[in-house]
């Protein structure tokens, strides 16, 4: 695999404030790269920097082996990006914003390439409609067709499942990862909905205050500090008081609290402690209805290193 | 296409190539072409068409009223049709160039005051900024279009008040007055383009549309209304008048040449001498000077080598503004 986006050690200060630090960044080529992070963590400078349209303080970078800085038409030729809370020219139809785009990139023949990207984000319909009465996830779903529109080889998607509906999230995620997997298209996905977009990332890097703290596929992240504690949540039938206490009367967890669900039970239990735990509620006579590692959800990663961050910030 | 493309060493002339090269060549093509597109079917620019429209109309017809008044005594009177844009006649209180000099810099301002700002207020500027094109396309695109349309509205104003005047007058422009009136065209839009280049760089400025119309708006009336006081004021300081008439004069000779700094009287002044072939000077004529002097008419090229330094200032001022919006424009850094 070859990379198709690196950086060095790349910094954007504004004044005294650093936005982004020292970020060394891998993307390979076909992968969907997942930079997930809270609002603020520097994330949008970080792929304004990868375009070209910020100039970076210090470091380097590299975007299909040309460098944004010096030859940002190149870069921009090739990328495909949909910017967050992407807007358009609200006269003009949907179909007239991507044919304005086509054009600004020199193509010629572009009526059945629009009428088909339109027809791959479900704006068929919509398509000779003034993009000012679209509802935001259709801007949205129109902004990934006026990414594509270029033919693009990499596509930075700036938070693309914000403001969609769950069900059109869902669609969204299956054109990344058929983009990815059947066009080849490098994706780098911006977001801080985890729990939406980890499902296709084949990496994460998980992203606070301008800085990387963890870095890996979503199984890598959920294999490290594995050590002692777990936490797991245990979905038990029957009454709930006595389930939880056939729970607590296993002896093997601690810290049992109720779970988001009625009938689930959350605890804290050494990770070697798991197999005899399930097994003592069955032999106790509870109802195991499911049984769920919560840190193996990349969320609870991302709490866990955002949470660190947050207390250093306190201690320090 | 591609034989006259020139190609990099170990470029073989492909299609990529040549879709480059278009790119290249036609980013600003096409952001003006859209910009246009935008500015022809915007509701500013059926209020405006209409608002010249009305104007205009009052206006010529109340100025060749006036000249068919005075035609029985007006033998020999030679540029007559050029009276129409020069000649006050009741009701409309003032002469058609006048009203043009009010109208373009709110034409310019109009198609200058959200190139920018209104790309960022819509979200669009990042998506438009992401293309593979150059910054300056885009700000050059948006001054073309801007242009290219006042340059149409000004010409339908010129058409229709000539086409007016033919009728009312029934008198046809001599081609001399029609390169007059050619000459004055092309610097009414160069005059437009001062105020289009200003708005523009308060579009790139100003975080708002709104504040990015009202700064080069107060621009405006400021140098309209309060003008002479100010330049009377600059020029009190820098040529103080003791009451003597040497002194009068000097006093009197900055004020010229400092409300020349003025796109306001620049255009006034020049227009007055393009659109009227009696007028020989725009500065300061002693009693000496006119004395016994022959009313005579100056051909074209006599009445530009008149405002000559005016058009070269105006030209000057309206590059400086436009350079000014287009590094600004540069310099603008896309903020996350």
């Amino acid at each position: 695999m070859t990379t198709t986006i690196r950086s060095r050690k790349l910094t954007k200060t504004y004044g005294e404030h650093t936005v982004v630090d020292r970020l060394d960044l891998d993307i390979e080529a076909g992968e969907v790269f997942g930079l997930l992070g809270p609002n603020g963590a520097g994330k949008t400078t970080t792929i304004l920097m990868l375009l070209g349209l910020v100039e970076p303080t210090k470091g380097k970078i590299e975007v299909l082996g040309l460098d944004p800085r010096w030859n940002p038409i190149e870069v921009k030729r090739k990328v495909g990006y949909l910017p967050d809370a992407v807007g358009f020219y609200d006269p003009m139809s949907g179909r007239e914003n991507l044919r304005f785009t086509a054009r600004l990139n020199g193509l010629e023949d572009y009526e059945d390439l629009i009428d088909s990207l339109l027809g791959l984000v479900g704006l068929g319909e919509a398509a000779d409609q003034a993009a000012g009465e679209y509802s935001r996830g259709m801007k949205q779903r129109l902004g990934v067709a006026d990414a594509l529109v270029k033919g693009p080889s990499v596509l930075i998607l700036d938070e693309p499942t914000t403001a969609i509906d769950p069900e059109g999230v869902v669609e969204m995620l299956v054109l990344i990862e058929r983009l990815a997997k059947e066009e080849g298209v490098t994706v780098l996905l911006a977001s801080h909905l985890l729990h939406q977009v980890q499902a296709v990332c084949d990496r994460v890097a998980i992203f606070v205050r301008g800085k990387v703290v963890a870095q890996g596929t979503p199984h890598e992240l959920a294999a490290v500090d594995h050590g002692k504690n777990i936490r797991v949540e245990f979905r038990l039938g029957g009454d709930p008081a006595k389930a939880r206490s056939q729970l607590e009367s296993v002896g093997t967890v601690s810290g049992v609290a109720a779970g988001r669900v009625p009938g689930s039970w959350v605890a804290d239990l050494d990770s070697s402690a798991l197999a005899p735990t399930v097994s003592g509620l069955v032999s106790g006579g509870a109802d195991v209805i499911g049984v769920h590692r919560l840190d193996e959800d990349l969320e609870t990663i991302y709490r866990r290193y955002f949470e660190t961050e947050e207390e250093e910030e306190v201690t320090t | 296409m591609t034989t006259e493309l020139e190609s990099t060493a170990d470029e073989t002339p492909s299609a990529g190539a040549t879709s480059e090269e278009t790119a290249r060549v036609g980013g600003w093509r096409a952001v003006a072409r859209k910009e246009i597109a935008d500015h022809l079917l915007s509701g500013r620019f059926v209020v405006l068409m209409g608002v010249l429209g009305i104007a205009t109309a009052a206006a010529v017809f109340a100025a060749s009223g006036g000249i068919r008044d005075v035609a029985p005594n007006a033998q020999g009177v030679t540029a007559l049709f050029l009276k129409l844009f020069t000649v006050t006649a009741d009701p409309v209180p003032f002469p058609l160039i006048v009203f043009v000099g009010f109208l373009a810099p709110l034409l310019g301002i109009m198609f200058g005051f959200d190139a920018v700002s209104g790309e960022r207020s819509q979200g669009t500027l990042p998506r438009l900024l992401s293309q593979p094109i150059h910054r300056d396309e885009v700000i050059l695109g948006k001054f073309v279009a801007g242009l290219t349309v006042v340059a149409i509205m000004l010409t339908a104003l010129v058409l229709f008040v000539s086409g007016i005047g033919i009728v009312r007058l029934g008198v046809v422009p001599t081609p001399t007055e029609i390169s007059r009136l050619f000459v004055w065209l092309i610097f009414t839009i160069i005059y437009v383009g001062f105020w289009q280049a200003l708005a523009t760089l308060c579009s790139v400025l100003a975080k708002r549309a709104s504040t990015s119309a009202m700064i080069p708006l107060g621009v405006w009336l400021v140098l309209t209304l309060f003008g002479s006081f100010i330049f009377g004021a600059i020029a009190s300081v820098l040529s103080p008048r003791d009451g003597s008439d040497a002194a009068e004069i000097a006093y009197m000779q900055t004020v010229q040449t400092v409300s020349q700094l003025s796109p306001v009287t620049l255009f006034q002044q020049v227009s007055s001498v393009l659109l009227d072939p009696e007028v020989r000077t725009v500065g300061l004529v002693t009693l000496e000077q006119v004395d016994r002097a022959i009313v005579s008419e100056l051909n074209l090229t006599q009445s530009l080598a008149v405002v000559w330094p005016q058009i070269a200032i105006l030209v000057a001022l309206t590059s400086v503004m436009f350079a000014a919006a287009y590094i600004a424009f540069m310099r603008d850094e896309v903020r996350a």
